[in-house]
């Protein structure tokens, strides 16, 4: 089923012959895959090589970490971004169907100037930054990821919330014709559009970021193009990717997980190794490319810049 | 109705020899081996991934779940098709599933939690999903050491028959696991749930069918011994 919003781009705009092939080839690989008794990726995980456009000269960055990075086939093929397959592995295969320009991103809600930037306005707005960041995932597998962005708080002053702004939701394309993973599930999938959301005192931390690269290029569609937030103290899901909306309200936002299954996942969703998953334990995590597991750190290694936000904060209750 | 040829067929495969079936059953030993080796084979190509040891420990899960079913379709289609040599197969499909169940289980051991057994204990306590797994896997040894001939003859076939009816409860609790690992979509836990439902309820349906006064006899039977009651069940066909 295709709920189309007023404004959407006509279908016929859309489904051009390429996008139309992929589509058969993804029903194809699916029958494929359900006669191999449903292994995930049981032929192997292809890598695709992403689209390298490289971003203007950036800046490092003193909130970057020295530890060993990932590698970029690493970071490109192994992925959470649900609009595109429930596996970590189809991502890299289905997000190619993502058309990211023209890419309009719309700051709306209590606000004294809203607008509807284009995300190449976007990019300029702010100089960019090399991030290099721990990514923690709430599955208990981490990464070490070279983000470039700039601080969320660049955007977030230039239009001047209001008083009533006391949280910042961001909102992920909803078009399941590029975003196979949302099209008519039977059961067990999240609601779509991805929404997630931040007190106002944590979207305008320097370690927040609005991320448009990594690795010294454009974002590769698998990893959130052309636009997502970076927030390195809390689980990779609170990160929202492919950004078409970003809102200033008063009231507390219902994150995508939080809807879908309250009593595991909290709205803070701080790294936070002492407060298990009701199915798992978070004391631990594997190291993509390590073979034994790691201990947890608390906000992910981020306390000394992040802990000041949670003070007298019951972080077991609020989760 | 039927071909004359593929009703000569049938009746061939529905009677093969010895011999043959220990040539069929060569062959599938040989292809069980294929999740392992495609494994072996990905894991020198690089082709398991970012997170080898998940994709390891997923594909063998899986992998267990599959043997089991095969293990427990054996009797609903022998009873089917007649093919009573295909019991024959049951047991290596049976150990297949705890070959599988072997890796999975070590993974965890070893990687991680390294071979930590106050951890691991402290793991299966507090957390039904390791719980439920774990019980799977437990409950599955007694029937690998109790696999052979010898075995068999002592224990006696009817109380080697009621201890591995634990193999149902193996398939409840490894499909629980199943259910409880996953995040939000639950389109393969619950495929696995209905056949494996369904290979149960086939059997309990049987049961209810079985204890009715028209089937006493093949009761009678069925007690007399195994071969007795399929002859009746060709039988009564």
């Amino acid at each position: 089923m295709l709920i189309k919003k007023p404004g959407d781009i006509k279908s016929f705009e859309i489904t051009d012959r390429e996008l139309y092939l992929n589509r058969r080839q993804f029903i194809q690989r699916v029958a494929g895959a359900a006669l191999a008794a449903g292994m995930p990726g049981w032929n192997g995980v292809r890598a695709a090589a992403p689209e390298k456009i490289r971003l203007p000269e950036t800046r490092k960055s003193a909130y970057s970490t020295g530890e060993p990075l990932n590698s970029l086939k690493d970071i490109t093929t192994y992925n959470n971004f649900y609009e595109f397959g429930t596996d970590k592995y189809s991502p890299a295969r289905l997000a190619k169907s993502l058309r990211t320009r023209p890419w309009m991103v719309k700051v709306s809600g209590e606000v004294k100037r809203p607008k509807t930037f284009d995300v190449d306005e976007l990019i300029k707005l702010a100089p960019l930054e090399e991030r290099i960041y721990r990514l923690r995932c709430v599955e208990a597998w981490s990464m070490v990821v070279p983000w470039v962005g700039y601080p969320i708080a660049e955007l977030i002053k230039r239009v001047e919330p209001t008083g009533n702004a006391k949280y910042v939701e961001f909102t992920t394309l909803h078009d399941p014709e590029q975003m196979p993973g949302q099209r008519a599930a039977l059961f067990g999938s999240l609601d779509w559009p991805y929404v997630e959301g931040l007190r106002m005192d944590e979207a305008m931390h320097p370690l927040a970021i609005l991320g448009f690269g990594l690795y010294g290029e454009v974002l590769p569609n698998q990893n959130g193009a052309p636009v997502r937030i970076v927030v390195p103290w809390k689980y990779g899901f609170k990160s929202a990717k492919s950004i078409v909306s970003i809102r200033f309200v008063e009231k507390q936002p219902v994150n995508s997980w939080q809807k879908a299954a309250a009593h595991e996942y909290g709205f803070y969703s701080n790294v936070n190794p002492s407060v298990d998953h009701p199915r798992w334990s978070q004391a631990t995590e594997r190291r993509i490319g390590e073979f034994f597991k790691r201990k947890t750190l608390m906000f992910n290694g981020y306390t000394e810049q992040v802990a000041r936000l949670y003070t007298g904060v019951d972080l077991r209750k609020y989760y | 109705m039927t071909p004359p040829v593929v009703s000569l067929a049938l009746r061939w495969v529905a009677t093969l020899d010895a011999l043959t079936v220990r040539r069929v059953k060569a062959a599938l030993f040989v292809l069980c081996l294929y999740p392992l080796a495609s494994l072996m084979w990905l894991g020198f190509a690089g082709g398991l991934g970012a997170d080898p040891v998940e994709f390891i420990r997923r594909s063998t899960g899986t992998w267990t779940l599959d043997f089991l079913i095969i293990t427990l379709s054996i009797t609903p289609l022998r009873r089917v098709t007649g093919w009573h040599w295909l019991v024959r197969l049951r047991r290596m499909f049976g150990l297949y599933a705890f070959f599988y169940a072997v890796i999975h289980v070590v993974t965890y051991f070893w990687l991680d939690q390294l071979f930590d057994l106050d951890a691991i204990w402290r793991d299966i306590v507090k957390r039904p999903l390791i719980a439920v797994g774990f019980l799977s896997f437990v409950l599955m040894i007694p029937l690998a050491a109790t696999s052979t001939d010898r075995m068999v003859r002592r224990l006696g076939g009817r109380r080697w028959q009621q201890l591995h009816r634990a193999v149902y409860l193996v398939a409840i609790a490894g499909v629980v696991h199943f259910w409880w690992l996953v995040k939000i979509d639950y389109t393969r836990p619950l495929v696995y749930s209905a056949i494996i439902g369904a290979l149960l309820l086939a059997r309990v349906v049987r049961r209810a069918g079985a204890s009715g006064p028209a089937n006493a006899a093949s009761q009678q039977a069925a007690r007399a011994g195994r071969g007795g009651a399929d002859r009746e069940r060709g039988l009564a066909r």
